[in-house]
């Protein structure tokens, strides 16, 4: 275990200051010489053949440099998204880009293209894509499938349909079990065992597709210089974004340099960047200057992602203490026009950890539609599930006599529990217990429990708990680093900074294990020229887990190679010398032996493995070439994290919410949040309780403020500002917020720590509808979000405006 | 529709210093211009492209018609420039007219509020989302109404007041300025004329493509509110789904002259729930004469949305409404333990 001396503490990162102060670099911050500006189409419609596109009028303009469609693009696999779209498959695709010497002629010339589309049938919920007759988002069909054929696997667009009985069957509001493409069970029979349970609770219910909102849109400016592509962009990983947009520009990665040392926020949304990255950049190479793509609000909505819609029908048995014996989900995922979203698959693998059921069957289906392109967003598929479950949970726990946090722990996952189908995964540490203790603790629950469902005046208060799991970390990655003949450690980082300081935060393990002080190293992060390391993506709270194993195994090949120069250049054995405070010396005389300066200098002497001339085979590719370009300047030290990893890791966030609902307006009025995480060993305290805070907050606007709102008639969505979308405010979060830790460490990181990035969402959305429910009593929770209508609607016992199984209203 | 947003088109800029200078430009362009006050609600119809004057006349750099003035009869008389911001801070305002205060200081964001004008707030258009995106609807000159067919999306829609257009007045202080009965100040090309709030805002009924009596060639001045509700029982709410930087679903605002514990006078105005700001005035009859207690609440809170019509979506509209009104009797929410905590005023 290193010497942990700035894990676990406060500290200023190496980008905050500029990030304060406003000096900080964003990707349309950035000019260049002669540098000129691009525009797009969006299509006015959700589904169109573009039949012609007549540019004659727009290129006559002045100062208009180009027009381009599809139809100047190479052709790409109709599956993917294209830069151009020759088939708009969502109103607001991009299907014609304008370069011009400044934006008010790009726009101007815009409006000058003569368009000429071919109207579709489109589809925007898959609730009427699936039923008889229902149209197609895509003219195949209404579902992508991958297929085992003579040629392998395809991917191929079908038609998937449920026949009308199915509905009449199921009944109004309540999904249909149908035709399915995935399934996977645990146990034996769940049909016999809800059967068997005490309690059955049977539910359907309707979670939104949402825009991920990050600040700043993705803009991107590119360049080119002697055949070689620079692109400034906003993704929230660097290294694994390059070769990515180098597919996207259709040009070799070793041609392309991706700048992104800051980035906005990206939520899932930016995880290796998005297709519109690229058009600049061929665009650039086509005009023979620079181009930039400013990227508005108004777009952001549009090509920006979002997360994949859901309906969910959930069967849950228990038995009369309260055990989760049984557990049936059935999900209709609202694809979106692309590729196949995951998050299907997390929530039933989420919903397997967290209750532990004996028995269970998870199925479910993706439906396309014309709608924007879908991306994970912060807990793809926990959120949802957590935030249908978490209630239902406490409904039981009223039902059969049970403290609602009791019926938790009774079915909370502990140490190596095992989750998904048939049982083939388990996690590492999961101190679920722990962290409900430490928060009722926190929030004094027994008095909270007892404030809940009481009511003063207009004014009904209520109280809720929730858990919620989410993966937290990977392995198999490479760090990089090199002592400098200066004495300073230079660590290279391939990781994005989307705000969360994972860039840094994974660096200062490096320094603990070394025992250097912080003021000693420099981070070079951000663009792609600087020798970037094999480096996960920033997504899934992958990095903390991840990079603090990569940035260990680095250091802790620096500290070997520091060994044996000491020993031979000062006699004994490696293992006779200590490294700590910038120097290496034999243990227990820190006056002698040699700086770090004095290292670094040795190691250039000596080459060979020492200065990076030779490195370890079992490298990333993409590291060796970044290692290669690093040799010969000082101490290197490159590795795999190799480190054992027994099980998935999962971080648990517990969360505590209160709420007074007034019964004369509606109106939700957070009184207190309180979170708490076993996220494992804490890495940066502050930082992370923006986590917990900053996640919480995203989840009230998942359960109680944020939506799409479409025109079915038009396929148009209106919900595409800021004020139309509605993400919280400053002033719609309680002044009394609270977070704590476990902090108790995952022996399966060398420094204990589990990512934290998506489960504060979860638990966030969770207790947040908990405290509702607890507040105004059975009030419809089926459909997200529960806003002023939707409580009004409830408490005045008026009938709901629509059924459950409706999309966007 | 527009096929490009976020990109304002070009115009000619005019800044005149003095009203006559501002009216003169205004008259000479006619239908071409567009008087810019705070800016909030022009932008973003110019950068949408909806809105696509040649003239744009800013009104900022007009000094008389900022500030807060003592009125003749004792009241006050605004600036229709004057920041929401000053309109909040301003002591006269707060010490005569709290409601105006609170009103206003429920718009938005602070930084909205220190840019956008009372008169910009005022005159406003209507933000119902057909319209805005440029659909071509009845308000834009077109023979449809979007946001009221079948499968319409009109959660913020009226309740009240539809006449082809279902459109909402949007306006926070408009509401509090109609229930303390104040007057528009309008100069144009023929001179300066005042109209008593209630007239100011036109309904779809009379003119579909406006939202006030306001002519191209002519200027808010001032809104002057009279002595008459200066201390008196006043009650503003807005109920929205944020706290900041929303419109109001509904809204009420209400004075009353009380004459010992009984209502002398009531004036009640609802927002959000019609084209233009509405009296109550079935509710305000109710009222006259009364003792304030839950009961009167009650009955005032019903006779206000008596005859109102929801749409598709937003029936919880009634209900909502229906309660402001009772709070603005009872002065605020139902307190503790069902007790009505403003019985006997």
């Amino acid at each position: 275990m290193a010497r942990a001396k700035l894990t676990g503490t406060d500290y200023t990162p190496p980008d905050l200051v500029a990030k304060v102060t406003g000096r900080a670099r964003y990707a349309e911050d950035f000019r260049a010489d002669g540098m000129v500006f691009m525009k797009l189409l969006l299509s006015p419609m959700p589904h169109a053949h573009v039949r012609r596109i007549d540019k004659s009028r727009a290129l006559a303009m002045d100062g208009v440099l180009a027009v381009v469609t599809a139809e100047d693009l190479p052709e790409s696999d109709p599956l993917n998204e294209p830069l151009l779209a020759s088939e708009a498959l969502y109103e607001g695709q991009p299907i014609a880009a304008v370069v011009a010497v400044d934006e008010a002629t790009a726009a101007d010339a815009v409006e000058r293209l003569q368009v000429d589309l071919e109207p579709l049938p489109f589809a925007l919920d898959p609730i009427e894509s699936i039923k008889p007759g229902g149209s197609n988002a895509r003219t195949e069909g209404n579902t992508i499938v991958r297929k085992s054929t003579d040629d392998g696997v395809q991917t191929v667009v079908e038609r998937i349909e449920w026949p009308n009985q199915l509905f009449r069957d199921a009944g109004e509001d309540v999904l249909p079990l149908g035709e399915h493409q995935d399934e996977w069970t645990i146990g034996g029979d769940v049909e016999a065992a809800l059967a068997a349970s005490e309690l059955v609770i049977d539910e359907t219910a309707y979670h939104q597709s949402l825009t991920h909102h990050p600040l700043e849109p993705r803009s991107a400016m590119a360049y080119w210089q002697n055949g070689k592509c620079t692109l400034h962009c906003s993704t929230q990983s660097c290294q694994r974004t390059h070769g990515v947009a180098a597919a996207a520009i259709g040009i070799d990665p070793a041609d392309l340099t991706l700048i992104s040392e800051f980035c906005g926020g990206g939520f899932g949304s930016k995880i290796v960047g998005t297709v519109n990255m690229a058009l600049p950049a061929v665009l650039s190479k086509q005009v023979g200057r620079p181009v930039m793509h400013r990227v508005s609000r108004y777009e952001e909505n549009y090509f920006g992602r979002a997360r994949p819609g859901m309906y969910i029908r959930t069967r849950i048995g228990f038995s009369k203490e309260g055990k989760v014996k049984a557990l049936d989900i059935f999900a209709i995922q609202d694809n979106g026009p692309y590729g196949r979203q995951g998050d299907l698959g997390s929530v039933g693998g989420v919903a397997s950890l967290a209750y532990q059921p004996d028995s269970m069957r998870f199925r479910a289906v993706s439906i396309l539609t014309n709608t924007p392109p879908r991306a994970p967003q912060r807990a793809p598929g926990g959120a949802p599930i957590s935030a249908m479950l978490e209630p239902i949970m406490d409904r039981a726990a009223k039902q059969l006599g049970l403290d609602r946090i009791a019926i938790r722990k009774l079915n909370a996952p502990r140490e190596g529990a095992k989750f998904g189908g048939d049982l083939s995964r388990n996690v590492t540490t999961a101190y679920t217990h722990e962290a409900m203790d430490q928060l009722a603790a926190l929030v004094d629950w027994a008095d909270a429990d007892r404030r809940g469902g009481t009511r003063s005046g207009s004014k009904a208060i209520g109280t809720g708990f929730a858990l919620a799991p989410y993966t937290a970390g990977a392995s198999g990655f490479d760090g990089l680093m090199v002592i400098r003949p200066d004495g300073k450690l230079e660590i290279h980082s391939g990781v994005g900074n989307l705000g969360t300081h994972s860039f840094s935060d994974t660096s200062r393990v490096a320094c603990d294990v070394l025992g250097l002080p912080w003021e000693e190293v420099e981070i070079v992060w951000g663009d792609t020229s600087k020798h970037l390391p094999w480096t996960t993506v920033s997504a899934g709270s992958m990095t903390t887990h991840s990079m603090s194993r990569a940035a260990h195994a680095a250091a802790t090949d620096l500290m070997q190679k520091l060994q044996e120069i000491a020993a031979r250049d000062l006699g004994g054995s490696p293992e006779q010398y200590e490294v700590d405070g910038g120097r290496v010396f034999r243990r227990g005389s820190a006056s002698g032996g040699l700086t770090f300066a004095q290292a670094a200098k040795r190691a250039i002497e000596l080459g060979g493995k020492y200065d990076g001339h030779e490195l370890s085979e079992n490298l990333h590719a993409a590291t060796k070439v970044a290692a290669a370009a690093m040799a010969g300047q000082g101490l290197l030290g490159a590795a795999k994290d190799e480190y054992p990893r027994n099980g998935d890791v999962y971080t648990f966030v517990v969360g505590f919410a209160e709420v007074e609902v007034d019964l004369e307006t509606g109106f939700l009025d957070i009184k207190r949040y309180a979170a708490v995480t076993d996220c494992g060993t804490v890495m940066n305290p502050r930082s992370l309780g923006a986590q917990l805070h900053g996640g919480g907050i995203q989840g009230f606007g998942l359960a109680a403020s944020q939506k799409w709102v479409y025109d079915p008639r038009w396929g148009i969505p209106f919900a595409h500002r800021f004020y139309t979308a509605r993400p919280p405010s400053i002033l719609d979060v309680p002044l009394e917020m609270q977070w704590g830790a476990v902090d108790k460490p995952d022996p399966n990181n060398p420094v204990g720590s589990k990512g934290v990035g998506e489960p504060p969402l979860c638990a966030g959305a969770a207790a947040l509808l908990c405290a509702i429910q607890n507040a105004v009593g059975e009030v419809d929770l089926r459909r997200l979000p529960i806003m002023t209508d939707n409580l009004l609607t409830a408490i005045e016992g008026l009938d709901p405006e629509v059924p459950v199984l409706t999309t966007h209203t | 529709m527009a096929i490009i947003h976020d990109m304002m088109p070009a115009f000619e800029l005019y800044q005149p210093s003095d009203l006559d200078g501002a009216v003169q430009l205004l008259d000479r362009h006619g239908d071409d211009a567009w008087a810019l006050a705070g800016g909030l609600d022009t932008m973003d119809w110019f950068k949408d492209r909806v809105k696509r004057p040649k003239v744009v006349v800013d009104l900022n750099g007009i000094p008389e018609l900022k500030g807060v003035r003592e009125g003749a009869d004792g009241g006050l008389e605004i600036g229709a420039l004057t920041s929401l911001t000053d309109v909040v801070s301003s002591p006269q305002v707060r010490e005569k007219f709290p409601m105006l205060a609170e009103a206003a200081a429920t718009v938005a964001t602070p930084q909205i509020r220190n840019q956008g004008t009372l008169g910009g707030n005022l005159c406003q258009d209507t933000r119902c989302w057909y319209y805005r995106g440029g659909w071509p609807c009845y308000r834009a000159g077109g023979n449809i109404c979007y946001a009221d067919t079948s499968s319409s999306m009109n959660r913020e829609h009226c309740i009240f007041g539809a006449s082809r257009c279902v459109a909402v007045s949007p306006s926070d202080t408009a509401t509090a300025l109609l229930a303390l009965d104040a007057s528009m100040v309008i100069a144009g090309p023929r001179g300066e004329r005042v109209v008593p709030a209630e007239e100011f805002f036109l309904g779809p009924g009379i003119d579909i493509t406006r939202m006030t009596v306001l002519q191209p060639n002519e200027v808010l001045v001032a809104v002057r509110i009279p002595a008459t509700f200066a201390g008196a029982r006043t009650y503003f709410e807005k109920a929205r789904d944020r706290q900041s930087w929303d419109f109001a679903l509904a809204s009420v605002a209400s004075a009353f002259r009380m004459n010992g514990d009984t209502i002398a006078e009531a004036r009640i105005a609802l927002g959000a729930v019609a084209p233009t700001p509405l009296r109550a005035k079935k509710a305000e009859a109710a009222l006259r004469g009364q003792r304030i207690s839950s009961q009167v609440a009650d009955a005032a809170g019903n006779a206000a949305v008596e005859g109102a019509r929801p749409l598709r979506h937003n029936g919880y509209k009634v209900p909502l409404m229906r309660n402001l009104v009772r709070r603005a009797v009872r002065g605020g929410p139902l307190a503790g333990e069902g007790q009505d905590a403003a019985a006997g005023g």
